[in-house]
């Protein structure tokens, strides 16, 4: 278990540094590089620029500017919002609660009903429910996020009126029932896509598992049919769906992304979207690392799990 | 009694197309909806702005705001009363042509990425697959929206940026697929008889691996197409006043309650066309690789 | 001898793709007590079908139809096949246990050894958690496991191919069933652990009096555990009688074939030390040869005798059954 850790742990520092430089070259693409800022302000000249440049350090040699800001990301010194001089991760850690809340709902939603509709979908193999949820997957797979977030709330909020089109809270309101009535729409909307992922991967995890020879060896000792399906089918097949999970962690971040635009939900998706409207590159940049690091522990935390509750990986 | 271990090259891409892996195709009903769909998008698009009676660009200020199936408008009229069918087929030519552009690239460059990490094994092979399990890191729309913003790009500039974000899947295909075809004998006859890396990488290896890029190559289009949609929803993407999918619905939701037609028309043109790739893409994977059965 | 379960004219049908295509053909052998009947045959001659039916573990109709009876006696005593499956599955496990063919994949990789003996224990009867690991700590000591204490927090792929076969023994006898299906149980080992699961089954079908019903396709391993012994080919029974007798005069060529295919101590210096296979293939189910099934392969093939149906089941002497058009001129030959 320990050179397990050890390794999956030099695995995600490697993918780290990876990521750092990934996203060192993005900032160097930026119009104008790190100064873009002061370019864009009015009446700088060339000369100030330079002048800039210099207390930056921008005239040092690349690498050397890339241990600059790649200590500064570690050491927590990410930088200054250009629109209000906070800093970066203040400024995320901000709209990061509206963000975890919405994924953690809809995770909810899909693992729940994804699962549902991939067992039953196994165990009735062929089924007409089973061709149904197949295709239904698939056209769902194809349904544009945004769009569907728009036709939820023409639907449900425009013309049946039943649920708030759009915001986390009614301001003066805030209940814990008032956040739960601006949650549905938003996290059922970026469900969609990950009901029809979880559900058609839980669907194969559970073939693969129904035809193996232990299965046959749980009936063989007279357990009920709903022992064999949830100790031995289920429980084994959930183990490949938590590394898919980990997996589909930026398909999540990219969905909550255009949910929260489509309902105006005030989390990091659309502080994303803000920023980039404004220009404010130091957040653009900031957001971009933090969810690739996210991704980076999600899959890690995944990998650790997986070894938690599958005996066979902690030995290997 | 002993069974000689099937070692033959599987069939070439090309000839196993005119044969067994055809036929199961045609057998798959999704995969000929399918491409009966995508066929009759594309040609509406191609022909269809020839045979309405409004250009896209005509605008017609009493006509603003008309419902599907008013006078000669077929789906209706935006909000500078310009015609709304004669758009979606301008901008389907673009989407199209996004989607597939962005394809062709991001297979090509995942292909080259996958077949040197598959192929020369070792220390490049690590590196590679590193570099692409970094960018996997990164969720896609964060960086494209990035990089968009970065570059401040035209329809090419994002076609290129919607391949830069979307090759690494392929490349991960690959490369596990020519892992595993590199050991088989016909590989290592080559080798042995001296054939050069190029030689064995795009003579031998490749085209045994054609099945299942194929397939990824289908899914990508469906998966460049909702992109493009997604960015230039967002504002990013194709700027007006070239239409696209995906700009038509940037206005859609303001106008959402007084006309839907806007939003519905050019999103259930979205939802066809990647429908109709995802069941294309799922025919060819049950006819050329038998052995996935993931979504 | 007391009877323990007599099965009569089994057939098993399966669907595939609107045909039935029948793989068992009126099956018809009795267990006894404290003895070991073994079913030889290649595989594809519907042997380990017909333990699965007996288990009542093949896919449910109309995927397959199983016909014919198979009478448990004692105290649970029912007809296997005529009972409903809620029924049999409370027999499964309990008075009819199976053991297969590959121990490496026949237990759950993320239950613990003991976790998987106590399900079996608790599923059946009504014992205390306490109570079923002390039973179950028992077994492994029983079936000749080491440390049996330590052993029952260990998992599958912690143990030896051998040591896993142990186990699956072990889960098997927990209630001490009347009757044990082997499927093969010692294919998959080296010869020196073949050994010795072959003598632990016998040593516990000694001591608990247990009915085995014991599936190969290794004559060698017959010789070493069978009382009685079914030779199948095709779905039907081609040979039957007390081992013994069947080992030294084998009257179908296909028995024979078999018995050739091993190195038996009782062919040993008679020349025939040479190891032969039978040449050919098992036929397809769906498109069986008419009259005798093995007369394809059969070196002593008469085309007009033995492609002709039906040809009968005799008996040759008082316990011993032949299906084979031309055993009698065959047995003259040989004498």
């Amino acid at each position: 278990m320990a050179t397990f850790l050890l390794r999956r742990l030099g695995h995600s520092l490697l993918l780290l540094v990876l990521v750092s430089i990934i996203g060192f070259a993005l900032l160097n693409l930026a119009p104008g590089g790190p100064l873009s800022q002061f370019a864009l302000s009015p009446g700088m000249t060339q000369a100030d620029l330079d002048r800039i440049a210099e207390q930056m350090g921008l005239n040092r040699p690349l690498p050397v500017q890339y241990l600059d800001w790649a200590g500064g990301l570690f050491f927590g010194d990410w930088g200054a919002s250009f629109r209000d001089g906070r800093s970066v991760l203040s400024v995320i850690s901000g709209h990061l609660f509206a963000t975890l809340l919405l994924m953690a709902a809809s995770t909810i939603i899909s693992v729940g009903l994804g699962t549902l509709v991939g067992v039953l979908g196994a165990t009735r193999r062929y089924s007409l429910f089973d061709q149904l949820a197949t295709v239904g997957a698939m056209v769902a797979l194809s349904i544009p996020t945004f769009w569907f977030g728009l036709v939820a709330i023409y639907v449900f909020a425009l013309e049946l009126g039943w649920l708030p089109a759009g915001n986390m809270y009614t301001i003066g309101d805030q209940s814990l029932g008032d956040y739960a009535i601006h949650l549905i729409l938003p996290s059922v909307v970026l469900a969609l896509v990950n009901v029809a992922i979880w559900s058609r991967y839980m669907r194969s995890a559970m073939l693969d598992v129904i035809g193996q020879d232990f299965v046959r060896t749980a009936r063989a000792k007279g357990l009920r049919s709903q022992r064999v399906l949830w100790r031995h089918i289920i429980r084994n097949a959930l183990i490949p769906m938590i590394t898919l999970a980990g997996l589909q962690l930026p398909t999540l971040l990219s969905g909550a992304l255009v949910t929260e635009t489509v309902f105006t939900w005030p989390g990091m998706g659309r502080l994303f979207l803000d920023s980039l409207n404004y220009n404010d590159y130091p957040v653009v940049m900031g957001i971009l690392m933090f969810t690739a690091i996210l991704v980076l522990l999600g899959n890690l935390a995944a990998d650790i799990l997986v070894a938690a509750v599958d005996p066979r990986v902690r030995l290997e | 009694m002993t069974a000689i271990p099937d070692t033959r090259p599987k069939m070439r891409g090309a000839r196993f197309l005119q044969s067994r892996g055809m036929r199961r195709f045609f057998r798959h009903k999704l995969a000929v909806l399918g491409l009966a769909m995508i066929t009759l998008i594309a040609v509406a698009c191609i022909v269809g702005p020839w045979l309405l009676p409004h250009d896209m660009l005509d605008i017609d200020i009493r006509g603003r705001f008309s419902p599907p199936l008013t006078d000669t408008y077929l789906f209706g009229t935006d909000e500078m009363g310009r015609d709304l069918a004669a758009r979606l087929f301008m901008a389907g030519r673009v989407s199209l042509m996004v989607g597939v552009a962005a394809m062709v690239l991001s297979t090509v460059v995942g292909t080259v990425i996958g077949l040197l990490a598959g192929h020369f094994g070792g220390a490049l092979s690590t590196a590679l697959m590193r570099f692409t399990d970094a960018f996997l890191c990164f969720p896609q729309i964060f960086l494209l929206l990035a990089l968009a913003a970065f570059l401040e790009p035209d329809a090419m500039m994002i076609t290129i940026i919607i391949a830069l974000t979307s090759w690494m899947e392929i490349a991960r295909i690959v490369a596990a697929e020519i892992r595993s075809l590199r050991e088989r004998d016909f590989v290592t006859a080559a080798r042995v008889s001296g054939a050069s890396h190029a030689w064995i990488m795009f003579r031998e290896l490749l085209p045994n691996a054609a099945g299942p890029i194929i397939v990824a190559a289908t899914l990508t289009v469906a998966r460049a197409i909702l992109i493009e949609a997604y960015v230039s929803f967002l504002g990013y993407g194709i700027q007006p006043p070239l239409p696209s999918w995906g700009n038509m619905l940037n206005n859609a939701q303001q106008y959402l309650d007084s006309a839907p037609w806007l939003a519905i028309v050019p999103g259930v043109a979205i939802t066809l066309a990647v429908t109709s790739f995802n069941f294309i893409g799922d025919g060819l994977r049950d006819a050329l690789d038998a052995r996935s059965d993931m979504p | 001898m007391t009877e323990r379960l007599r099965v009569q004219d089994l057939s098993v049908h399966f669907r595939s793709e609107r045909r039935e295509v029948q793989v068992v053909h009126d099956l018809s052998f009795t267990l006894e007590a404290g003895r070991t009947l073994a079913l030889v045959g290649e595989s594809g001659s519907g042997k380990s079908v017909t333990s699965l039916a007996l288990m009542g573990l093949l896919p449910p109709p109309p995927q397959s139809r199983t016909t014919g009876s198979a009478l448990l006696e004692g105290r649970d005593g029912a007809d296997l096949l005529g009972i409903p499956e809620s029924r049999r599955r409370r027999l499964r496990g309990d008075r009819i246990a199976m053991i297969f063919q590959e121990p490496l994949t026949s237990l759950n990789p993320v239950h613990s050894v003991g976790a998987q003996l106590v399900e079996a224990i608790r599923s059946h009867r009504s014992v205390s958690r306490r109570a079923a690991w002390d039973r179950a700590e028992e077994l492994l000591d029983e079936v000749g496991i080491p440390e049996p204490a330590a052993r029952l927090a260990s998992f599958p792929h912690e143990l030896s191919g051998g040591m896993r076969q142990r186990v699956m023994i072990a889960i098997a006898l927990a209630l001490e069933p009347d009757v044990l299906i082997a499927d093969e149980p010692t294919t998959a080992l080296d010869v020196t652990v073949q050994a010795q699961i072959l003598d632990l089954l016998r040593r516990v079908q000694e001591r608990t009096g247990m009915a085995m019903l014991f599936i190969t396709h290794d004559f060698g391993v017959v010789a070493d555990i069978a009382h009685r012994t079914v030779v199948m080919y095709a779905g039907r029974m081609v040979e039957a009688g007390p081992t013994e007798d069947i080992l030294r005069r084998p009257l179908m060529p296909y028995t024979s074939g078999l018995m050739a295919s091993v190195p038996l101590l009782e062919t040993a210096g008679t020349g025939r030390s040479e190891l032969a296979t039978i040449d050919g293939f098992v036929p397809d189910p769906a498109a069986p040869p008419a009259g005798c099934a093995f007369h394809p392969r059969c070196a002593h093939n008469r085309p007009g005798r033995c492609d002709v149906p039906p040809i009968a089941v005799e008996a040759p002497a008082p316990d011993r059954s032949i299906r084979c058009a031309r055993w009698r001129e065959l047995a003259e030959e040989v004498r």
